[in-house]
C-alpha cells in the first residue's frame, strides 16, 4: 500500500541528485507540482526522462536541476521552442546538458519494454535517418530470429522514479487515470518506485471497468494536489491553459525574466497551491 | 468573383483539398491539423483523424493548440495509450495518410525538424523527432505542408530526421519501407510532387498569381517545373468561411481563461 504523503515529503524521500527521473504525461496530466517542488529541493545533476519536456522540464532545466535528458520532441506545443532547453543544448546554461535523443515510437518501446521487465523493445523500420548516428548503446539493429527480418532494437528505459499526476486515488492507493494517458502506464510500470500528485482522494475509484488504473502494489506515494497539472490540465477537472503556454514564449526568451518569474512564482512559495493563487487561477 | 484571401489561407484550403472522404489519417500539429480539421467539415466528412496523442476518430470543434488538447479527447471515438498509436496503429498498417510539416525539406522530400547546424553544437536546436519517423515510414502516403523559402527548401539537410525519398530514383522502394513516402508537398505557391522516375520534387501547380519564377527563387535547388503547370482555384467561399470561423473559435477558445477549483479530501 502506497503512503500517502505532503509533496515535499514525497519528493524529498524519493527524488535524491543523480537519479533518472521521469514525470509523465503527454499534454495532459503534466505533474508540474511535483517538478516544482524538486526545483524548490534543489536537486542537482538529475537525469530526466520525458517524450515531450514541455515547460515543466524548460523550468527544472532552466533552474539546473539536470545534467541530462532523454526525450523524443522538445517544444512548447503550437507555440515554438522552449528557450531554456535550447539555451542548455546550445550554450550551456546554466550548465552543460547531454541530451539522449529518440523518436516517439523508440520512446514508447523503451518505456514498454522497461514496464515488461524486457532489456529491449523492438521497432520494425526501416528507418534511413541521422539519429542513430547518437544513438551509441541505446539503439541497435537486430535482426528476427523467424524470419531474417531487420528490426531495431531500443534499449529499455527503467527510471529510479516516475511521477504522474491523475484525476482520482481511492484510500488503498489505486489510481484512476482518464483521457489522453500517453505513455504514463509503461512509465509507472518501468519505473523502481512510482510518486502519484492527484486531484483528488476519493473513497470509491468507481472506474469503469477497462479504466487505466494503476493498482495500489504498484505505486510508491500520493500525494493530495489539487490543481498539480496546471499550466497542462486533468480531463473533467480544469481544462489547458494556453495562453499560459502562448506567455511562456516570452518569459522564457531571456534568462533575467525566466530567473525572476521562478523566483516569484516558484521558489519563493511555500506549495503549489500558493503558485496558484500567485498566478490567479484559482476561482 | 470570390472574396479575398490570404496565403496562408490559400495554403490551407489547397492542403484540406488533398484529403479523401474516408482516409485514416495520422496528424501533425499546427497546419497539417488545420488542414485535417478543415477536410472534415467540408468535403470529407469521414475523414478519421488521429493523433500522436492516442486521441483516435477525433472530430474537433477547435483547433488544438498542442498534440494532446482535451478538445480532441472529448471529441473522440477511443482514447488509447500512446504506445499503442505506434505499434497497432502506425507499424501495424491501419494509417492512410501521414500529414507532416518540417522545418528543412531537400529535392526528395526528406525531412530536418531536428537541428539547424552541426548536431553537437546547434546554431538552432529544433524540437526533434516527435513520430514523424515513425509515421512517415508507415503511413501508405504522405503529404507535407511548408513555406516555400530557401531556408526550408535546401540543397542538403543539416540533419535527416525523417526519410522521404532517401536518395531518389526508387532507393525507398528497393529498401522495401512500408509507405510510398511523400506525394505531395503543399507550400504558400503551390504544389510540389515527385517525379515517379528521379523522385525529384517537382512544381506541378500553382496558386492564382504566383509564377514559377517565384517557387523557384524560394528554394534552395535548381527546382524543376512541370511541363504543364496546373492552377489551382482559389479558395471558395464555403471554403473560406469554413475555415475563418474555425479560427475565431480556435482563438477565442485558447484566450479563455482557466480557473481551478481545487477539490478537498473526502470525508
Amino acid at each position: 500500500m502506497p503512503a500517502f504523503l505532503s509533496l515535499a515529503d514525497a519528493i524529498g524521500r524519493h527524488v535524491e541528485d543523480g537519479m533518472c527521473v521521469a514525470l509523465e504525461g503527454f499534454t495532459h496530466l503534466i505533474p508540474f507540482a511535483a517538478g516544482h517542488e524538486i526545483i524548490r529541493q534543489g536537486r542537482k545533476r538529475l537525469h530526466l526522462v520525458r517524450m515531450t519536456p514541455d515547460l515543466i522540464y524548460d523550468q527544472m532545466i532552466g533552474m539546473g536541476v539536470a545534467d541530462r535528458l532523454t526525450f523524443s520532441w522538445g517544444g512548447n506545443p503550437g507555440v515554438g521552442s522552449l528557450h531554456r532547453l535550447r539555451d542548455a543544448t546550445e550554450r550551456g546554461w546554466p550548465n552543460e546538458l547531454a541530451i539522449f535523443e529518440h523518436s516517439h515510437g523508440e520512446m514508447a518501446a523503451a518505456f514498454a519494454a522497461g514496464a515488461a521487465g524486457l532489456p529491449h523493445g523492438l521497432m520494425k523500420g526501416p528507418m534511413d535517418t541521422d539519429l542513430p548516428q547518437h544513438q551509441e548503446g541505446r539503439v541497435a539493429s537486430v535482426v528476427c530470429p523467424f524470419t531474417g527480418q531487420p528490426l531495431k532494437a531500443v534499449r529499455a528505459v527503467n527510471p529510479d522514479v516516475t511521477i504522474l499526476h491523475a484525476q482520482k486515488a481511492d484510500r488503498r492507493g489505486n489510481v484512476l487515470i482518464e483521457g489522453i494517458s500517453g505513455a504514463v502506464r509503461d512509465a509507472a510500470f518501468a519505473a523502481r518506485a512510482v510518486l502519484v500528485t492527484v486531484e483528488e482522494i476519493v473513497d470509491d475509484l468507481a472506474a469503469p471497468m477497462n479504466a487505466l488504473v494503476l493498482p495500489h502494489f504498484v505505486v510508491t506515494a500520493i500525494s493530495h494536489v489539487p490543481g498539480g497539472a496546471y499550466p497542462s490540465y486533468a480531463q473533467g477537472c480544469y481544462g489547458r491553459d494556453n495562453s499560459f503556454y502562448v506567455g511562456w514564449d516570452a518569459v522564457a526568451r531571456e534568462r533575467e525574466t525566466f530567473l525572476a518569474w521562478m523566483q516569484e512564482h516558484c521558489i519563493s512559495k511555500p506549495d503549489h497551491r500558493a503558485h496558484l493563487e500567485s498566478l490567479g487561477v484559482l476561482a | 468573383m470570390s472574396t479575398a484571401y490570404t496565403r496562408d489561407e490559400m495554403m490551407t484550403v489547397a492542403a484540406a483539398r488533398q484529403l479523401k472522404d474516408g482516409d485514416v489519417c495520422f496528424v501533425g500539429i499546427g497546419k497539417p491539423s488545420a488542414a485535417c480539421v478543415l477536410a472534415s467539415m467540408i468535403h470529407a466528412p469521414g475523414l478519421v483523424l488521429i493523433y500522436e496523442s492516442g486521441t483516435v476518430g477525433t472530430r474537433p470543434r477547435v483547433l488544438p493548440l498542442s498534440i494532446g488538447d482535451g478538445e480532441l479527447a472529448e471529441t473522440a471515438d477511443v482514447v488509447v495509450p500512446l504506445p499503442e498509436i505506434f505499434t497497432h496503429y502506425l507499424q501495424g498498417g491501419r494509417i492512410d495518410v501521414g500529414f507532416l510539416g518540417a522545418a528543412q525539406i531537400d529535392r526528395f522530400g526528406n525531412l530536418n525538424t531536428t537541428v539547424v547546424g552541426p548536431y553537437e553544437k546547434p546554431v538552432t536546436r529544433l524540437p526533434g523527432a516527435g513520430g514523424a519517423p515513425e509515421i512517415i515510414t508507415h503511413a501508405r502516403d504522405i503529404f507535407v505542408i511548408m513555406h516555400q523559402s530557401k531556408r526550408g527548401f535546401v540543397d542538403a539537410l543539416d540533419f535527416r530526421t525523417s526519410a522521404g525519398h532517401l536518395g531518389g530514383g526508387g532507393e525507398r522502394r528497393r529498401k522495401g519501407y512500408p509507405g510510398k513516402g511523400p506525394s505531395v508537398v503543399v507550400t504558400d505557391i503551390g504544389l510540389l510532387r515527385p517525379d515517379p522516375d528521379s523522385d525529384e520534387l517537382v512544381l506541378v501547380a500553382l496558386f492564382e498569381g504566383r509564377t514559377a519564377e517565384e517557387a523557384q527563387a524560394a528554394t534552395g535547388w535548381p527546382l524543376r517545373v512541370a511541363d504543364k503547370l496546373e492552377v489551382i482555384a482559389a479558395p471558395t467561399d464555403e471554403e473560406l468561411s469554413a475555415l475563418r470561423s474555425l479560427m475565431a473559435r480556435t482563438d477565442a477558445a485558447h484566450k479563455a481563461p482557466i480557473r481551478i477549483k481545487l477539490k478537498q479530501v473526502q470525508g
